[in-house]
């Protein structure tokens, strides 16, 4: 599909979209009513991002459109072509874990992981718009998400110390979690 | 959960849109952030033989304000999280800006968009609330005409709007924050970012009140009346509490929902004042 004139696909009809998927251009075949975390799982086979509820409410597919955090469970495989789309296996392109990471690990941010793939995500993208939230920022920014295992605070805790850390501060302004 | 078959067809222009759903009209929808509308198609609760895509049409993506006639002006592909970041906002439309906390969460706002959300009509969403409110309005748009409706005649019932099948909304407008005005907004949820129980949203001068309700009747409804204060103000808020009709679902209890309406009315007016 050319990105300048008016495009239709007649259902059913699989077509060819191109996509950056954490800067590598990949490509795959779709039908109009794929959704963007199918496609990303199923054709492209990265299986880091996780599919919850399939209705926009766990947060678990979360995904960066052109570096927006945004759910792959609420678009269609169509809509990205030749956009950019980054998921968790960008947070760690050589096999190392970026701080976001290691702050979740530090801090026990996370148990059976299912969910976490989609809150790096979303942290991802927070952090850099607010460099330096407060923890109510925080908790309001990952209401968006579910977690059964942690109960949120180290969570909490890990993004606010990656935040001190990035902004040079050894300890963390509010501590969360003791 | 995954959505029935579609023709899919992705509108470069305004006119390719329009073009596409005079062609198709009832068996069309419009896709602009999805965020309501692929949850649906998921669900199956909706589906459509054709989608037609406007998240990407460049013209329908904007947000501006227009000083001459005082409104802000939000057209069709504008997402939530494009107004809600822009930093003059709190000067601009203030009710705006303490509403959009309380829709959904960062992540669906960064894709969602205003004019979907009106479009929606859904009865507890703030969006509508908020236009209403503010007595904004709606742009729509055909291939034969264009035509501005206030948002009291756009919003019909639940789901219902008076958008005709062949006509995309094309933008809405608020009204700019007026100096002899105070704002306030609140609601009750389940949990952050759920559906509101009851939303309300208060626009408070020195001599009137109005006062905006979602989530009890099938649309928000607004009242207007002089300064009240103490009993006087109890009194027309319970009265407003019985008008709205509050239903028992199996969420919460209509006597709930009117205590809510009393509660969350005398708080925002309070907020405002």
């Amino acid at each position: 599909m050319s990105k300048t004139s008016t495009n239709i696909m007649r259902q059913g009809e699989e077509q060819r979209i191109t996509l950056t998927l954490n800067g590598r251009e990949r490509s795959g075949h779709c039908e109009p009513r794929e959704l963007l975390s199918d496609f990303i799982r199923h054709e492209l086979g990265a299986t880091g991002t996780h599919v919850g509820c399939e209705h926009g409410v766990c947060g678990a597919c979360t995904v960066h459109i052109d570096g927006v955090a945004a759910r792959s469970c609420l678009m269609l495989a169509v809509q990205v072509e030749g956009r950019r789309v980054d998921t968790v296996e960008g947070l760690a392109p050589d096999q190392a874990l970026g701080d976001l990471q290691q702050a979740f690990q530090r801090h026990h941010a996370l148990q059976c992981g299912f969910c976490t793939a989609g809150i790096l995500m979303s942290c991802a993208d927070y952090l850099q718009r607010v460099p330096d939230p407060s923890e109510s920022q925080v908790r309001e920014m990952l209401s968006g998400h579910l977690c059964r295992c942690t109960g949120y605070t180290p969570i909490v805790a890990a993004v606010l110390d990656v935040a001190a850390r990035r902004n040079h501060r050894t300890e963390s302004r509010e501590s969360a979690h003791a | 959960m995954k959505p029935a078959p579609f023709d899919y067809l992705r509108a470069m222009t305004t006119q390719d849109a329009l073009d596409a759903l005079a062609q198709t009209g009832e068996d069309a929808r419009v896709l602009a952030g999805g965020q309501s509308l692929i949850a649906v198609l998921n669900m199956r609760l909706a589906q459509p033989r054709v989608l037609v895509d406007i998240s990407r049409t460049d013209e329908l993506n904007s947000v501006r304000v227009d000083n001459e006639a005082g409104l802000l002006v939000v057209s069709a592909a504008a997402t939530q999280g494009s107004v809600e970041w822009r930093k003059s906002l709190h000067d601009e439309v203030p009710l705006l800006a303490m509403a959009f906390p309380h829709i959904s969460h960062f992540q669906i706002r960064n894709r969602g968009t205003v004019c979907g959300s009106i479009a929606h009509a859904d009865p507890s969403a703030e969006l509508p609330l908020v236009l209403t409110a503010l007595g904004g309005d709606v742009v729509l748009r055909s291939k034969k005409k264009k035509r501005v409706l206030a948002a009291k005649e756009f919003f019909q019932g639940m789901l219902m709007t008076a958008r005709e099948p062949d006509e995309l909304v094309e933008a809405v407008r608020f009204p700019l924050k007026n100096p002899g005005e105070r704002y306030g907004f609140t609601e009750f949820s389940a949990r952050h970012g759920d559906f509101a129980m009851v939303a309300c949203a208060a626009v408070v001068t020195n001599d009137s009140i109005r006062i905006a309700i979602g989530g009890v009747a099938d649309r928000p409804v607004v009242e207007r009346w002089p300064f009240l204060r103490g009993d006087e103000l109890r009194s027309a808020l319970n009265d407003l509490s019985w008008k709205l009709g509050a239903q028992d679902d199996t969420h919460v209890s209509a006597k709930y929902r009117r205590h809510l309406v009393r509660q969350l009315g005398w708080r925002v007016i309070e907020e405002a004042t």
